[in-house]
């Protein structure tokens, strides 16, 4: 079974971006815990992109598809156009200088490598493709 | 998205926090404590009972408060927190940096041990 949805480039679109993985979710992750840290991860992942790859234009689209191949796997992909922004070479601050610092930012990374079990970035067609992959129980 | 109900009690005050927090919404969380602090309260607590999905932004903004409650001399308690809620927090250790209880009974305990 797969899944797809297009997000316009405006944050107050999140709130549908949840929506959509619980209701395409809902049978494949029992678990509450397990199914809010997913979508968390996709939260995250989409804002970041949304803010810093396409500066909250809502004209830019990021397509967002979920696929379970296996009863105890789901792989979702994000495609965009913009500017590419790999998760795995970005070093977050240590925790301790975010909160010297007052620093509002730089805990969603750190949540969707904690998360996840693997991110992978791919061109595809001349576009951007990350692909997240989660085991669950 | 989210809705935020002050109310003051036992010289505490209290931001029932309801809905949903997310990159969009956080800023109504960071105003409603900013608003708090800017009135002189010492004593705050969050209630987080209504509380459906925070994200880093809104634990951002719990965090971006840490070093200014020490300086300020400022307790902040929250409780009543959902499960997947708590979760969030603990993913990246941040429950041992704030303040989380379980109930609203030993959020009050917490902050009252905390403020003498």
């Amino acid at each position: 079974m797969s899944y797809q949805y297009n997000i316009g480039c405006s944050l107050e679109n999140l709130k549908g971006v949840r929506d959509f993985i619980r209701k395409s979710l809902r049978e494949h992750v029992r678990s509450d815990v397990t199914l809010n840290e997913i979508i968390l991860a996709l939260d995250e992942m989409c804002s970041n992109l949304m803010i810093h790859a396409h500066h909250c234009n809502p004209d830019h689209h990021l397509e967002l598809t979920i696929d379970v191949p296996k009863k105890d796997k789901v792989v979702f992909e994000i495609i965009d156009d913009g500017e590419m922004f790999d998760i795995n070479r970005y070093h977050e601050p240590a925790i301790d200088n975010l909160v010297h610092e007052k620093r509002k930012g730089g805990l969603g990374i750190r949540l969707v490598k904690s998360i996840m079990d693997e991110v992978q970035y791919v061109r595809k067609d001349g576009r951007n493709v990350c692909r997240l992959t989660k085991i669950v129980a | 998205m989210v809705h935020i109900k002050r109310l003051q009690e036992d010289g505490a005050d209290i931001l029932a926090v309801i809905g949903e927090i997310d990159a969009s919404s956080s800023i109504e969380l960071d105003l409603a404590i900013a608003k708090s602090v800017g009135e002189g309260s010492k004593k705050i607590l969050v209630d987080c009972s209504a509380l459906e999905y925070i994200s880093s932004a809104g634990l951002g903004v719990f965090m971006s408060y840490i070093e200014e409650f020490k300086d300020k001399n400022i307790h902040m308690v929250l409780f009543g927190m959902k499960e997947k809620v708590v979760n969030t927090f603990q993913i990246l250790g941040l429950s041992d940096l704030l303040h989380i209880s379980l109930t609203k009974v030993e959020a009050k305990k917490l902050l009252h041990e905390l403020s003498v």
